[in-house]
């Protein structure tokens, strides 16, 4: 991930919850109701909803990287 | 560690504590660290919860046990991510560890506990501790889990990047803990070494890079994620599967409390009884036996009964906060509660509400939006909290037939007992709308939640939590309780007869001082099917819910026409099916809570709140009961 563009608190919060420049975040699944989405950073699991996901900006391989774990993540739970 | 229980019969004389010794040790450590379990490992039953002045975080203190001394209080700090002051319990925090809290000691040492599967993140709150200058350990705390999942990290090497020394510990299993004991007592010893100087701490974006940092060069390598959490958690949130087991829990939860807990209240009701046969031929026959034992013990014991179910509700909920299925609730809750303007993390609260609305209101504090969280402090009092189980199970056994549908799965009572639990969230979730759509509107704030991994509840914590809410229960009834049944015994022997031959004697109930208060009453509550005994129940219980019950034990402890008869049997002398129907209603919606009350006013700074939560609580219990009286009123005859 690069950035956050969220409020100074907000963002200090998700801070120190990992979200910082070049931390690798991967979602992992979302609620049984579609949203929040839960992602692993850090070795920890945080919860986001889609508006807060959004303001956290990653690069683009890994937007498509976690894409694909999300959905390998939901087909298997699927299956 | 058995040495925590045991309560020294001699001490042994101290040595004048020299200025500056060692005294005070506080835990300090992020969310999720594993701090309370070390606290109770520590401190054992010699820790106390109180709140920090003027603020409404817990303070947990207790006397150290295990250490080779018993004269050091341990604090337990409430778990936070920095020292950066962005929430009532970083400030708190920060406080109390530069000794600027009042009323608390200055701490002479710190335990910094860190959880070992995460080490890099949870390092960037060492440093801004650490850079605090006192005297430091720091306890990686879950090393057991850690290794065995194949992480690892150099704690000597990590020791000299920090210049505080480091012990890996496990405080579910209690192993590392002499490291403690060897600091702490080393600690007079240490109290010169000076802090190495840290790197200037200033965001957080800085911070987590020197935290990275240290974590590579002290040989960090971080465990295989929880395969077995992941796995749980496949179903647990699974889009089907997920929100049913969600409601299958809820559902047993409340089955186990019933049917489990009514026998043990039963014998525990008996046992009570017969206590009371034992004291009765030691009592002189008189208005004293009649005080004690018709007036304080009836009263009292009739509250005492749902100690048992009470105690099996908060066990439960121990169970599902301790493994860590809470933190998945309110996932799940997040989306239903957003169509009334809260978040899931509202959930967390409302769900402790259904134990006990006071420490629920206190867990509010984790809501970061002032408006979100003022929401939810009004709508959580509608949550069926345990005070109003007596008042229900009173009624429900008095009135509702035990009939068995679903081949004997599922009675009516059961059923009974679920729709006023609905009725109390169908309240609170509309209320929470109303008050999101119109005076306390506001912006959506983000949902940030922490899944924790999952982890069996111990014994010893479970334990604990059940005599500290054991313990509030008890000196509820001690206090309030004890006092209103003295109180409504005096009434109800007010004022004295004089009898025709000169005897004095109690008068009729319905002459007596609180009779005759029930009847000026009458008028108002008999559109709800109440008559003037049951007024007076509903009077009381304006102090607490449950109060209710052993107001009605104690009036008919004192009219002779109903002495003899159980409870449940004598309220049929004054209550019909529609009638019973709306108080429990009533209970359901009315805000009869003097503790709650307290303490929103102490959260929200203002009696404006309070004021408003109880008018409006008031008026919905008033119109509700009204219309269940005349609506079931219909059907039934």
């Amino acid at each position: 991930m690069i950035a956050l563009d969220l409020p100074e608190s907000v963002q200090n919060h998700l801070m120190h919850m990992g979200f910082v420049p070049d931390a690798h975040v991967t979602a992992l699944r979302r609620a049984p109701a579609g949203d929040p989405t839960v992602y692993a950073i850090d070795g920890m699991e945080i919860a986001l909803r889609v508006e807060t996901a959004k303001s956290i900006r990653v690069r683009e391989g890994e937007v498509a990287e976690a894409h694909e774990a999300l959905e390998a993540e939901l087909a298997g739970v699927r299956s | 560690m058995s040495s925590c229980c045991d309560t020294p019969a001699f001490t042994p004389p101290q040595p004048p504590a020299a200025p500056g010794a060692l005294q005070t040790v506080v835990l300090i450590g992020p969310p999720n660290a594993g701090k309370s379990t070390l606290f109770n490992r520590f401190t054992g039953l010699r820790q106390k919860v109180a709140n920090y002045p003027g603020v409404t975080v817990e303070q947990r203190m207790g006397l150290m046990a295990g250490v080779g001394r018993d004269d050091l209080t341990l604090i337990d700090l409430p778990g936070i991510y920095s020292l950066s002051p962005y929430s009532e319990d970083a400030r708190v925090s920060i406080d109390v560890l530069k000794g600027k809290m009042p009323g608390t000691p200055a701490p002479d040492a710190v335990l910094l506990v860190l959880d070992s599967l995460h080490l890099t993140r949870q390092l960037m709150l060492a440093a801004p501790v650490l850079a605090l200058g006192l005297p430091t350990l720091i306890l990686l705390n879950m090393s057991d889990l850690m290794e065995a999942r194949g992480g690892q990290v150099d704690t000597l090497k990590l020791a000299r990047e920090l210049g505080a020394p480091v012990a890996l510990i496990s405080a579910t299993h209690g192993t590392g803990l002499e490291s403690v004991s060897n600091f702490l007592n080393q600690q007079e010893a240490r109290r010169a070494a000076k802090p190495l100087s840290l790197p200037v701490l200033g965001n957080a974006a800085s911070t987590h890079t020197w935290a990275a940092q240290v974590s590579r060069r002290t040989g960090y390598r971080a465990p295989l994620s929880a395969e077995n959490s992941r796995k749980l958690d496949d179903i647990l949130l699974h889009r089907i599967w997920g929100p049913l087991l969600f409601i299958v829990v809820v559902f047993a939860v409340f089955e186990v409390v019933f049917s489990i807990g009514q026998p043990l209240s039963d014998g525990f009701g008996d046992l009570l009884a017969s206590a009371g046969n034992l004291i009765r031929p030691l009592l002189p026959a008189g208005w004293l036996q009649s005080l004690v034992l018709d007036g304080a013990w009836k009263g009292i014991s009739s509250v005492l009964v749902f100690l048992p179910q009470i105690l099996l509700l908060f066990l439960f909920i121990g169970v599902l906060e301790d493994s860590g299925y809470l933190a998945r609730a309110a996932l799940i809750a997040d989306r239903v509660m957003r169509t009334t303007g809260l978040n899931g993390k509202a959930f967390i609260p409302l769900l402790s509400g259904y134990a006990c609305a006071v420490p629920a209101i206190m867990a509010t504090r984790t809501i970061e939006n002032k408006r979100d969280r003022f929401a939810t402090i009004l709508v959580t009092p509608f949550m069926t909290c345990s005070a109003r189980l007596p008042v229900y199970m009173l009624l429900i056994a008095a009135f509702i037939p035990h009939t068995l549908y679903l081949h004997g799965l599922v009675s009516l009572q059961t059923l009974v007992m679920l729709g006023l639990y609905l009725a109390g969230f169908v309240a609170a979730m509309t209320t929470a709308w109303l008050l999101k759509s119109s005076i306390l509107k506001s912006s959506e704030t983000p949902f940030i939640l922490e899944l924790p991994q999952y982890r069996m509840p111990t014994l010893r914590s479970l334990g604990l939590r059940l005599i500290d809410r054991a313990r509030v229960f008890l000196s509820n009834a001690g206090r309030i309780i004890l006092g209103v049944t003295l109180a409504l015994w005096v009434l109800g022997h007010l004022p004295v007869v004089t009898g025709p031959n000169g005897t004095h004697t109690a008068p009729e109930l319905a002459d007596s001082l609180i009779g005759r208060f029930g009847h000026f009453i009458e008028p108002a509550i008999a559109p709800l099917g109440f008559n003037w005994k049951v007024g007076i129940g509903l009077i009381s219980s304006v102090l607490a819910r449950e109060v209710m019950v052993s107001t009605m034990g104690t009036l008919y402890g004192t009219d002779p026409g109903t002495e003899a008869l159980n409870l449940q049997t004598a309220l049929h002398h004054d209550l019909a099916l529609p009638g019973a129907l709306a108080l429990m209603i009533f209970f359901a919606f009315a805000m009869q809570c003097t503790s709650t009350m307290a303490v929103v006013r102490r959260e929200t700074n203002s009696w404006r709140w309070p004021a408003i939560q109880f008018g409006y609580m008031f008026v919905l219990a008033y119109i509700s009961a009204f219309a269940v009286n005349h609506i079931a009123g219909l059907f039934l005859h």
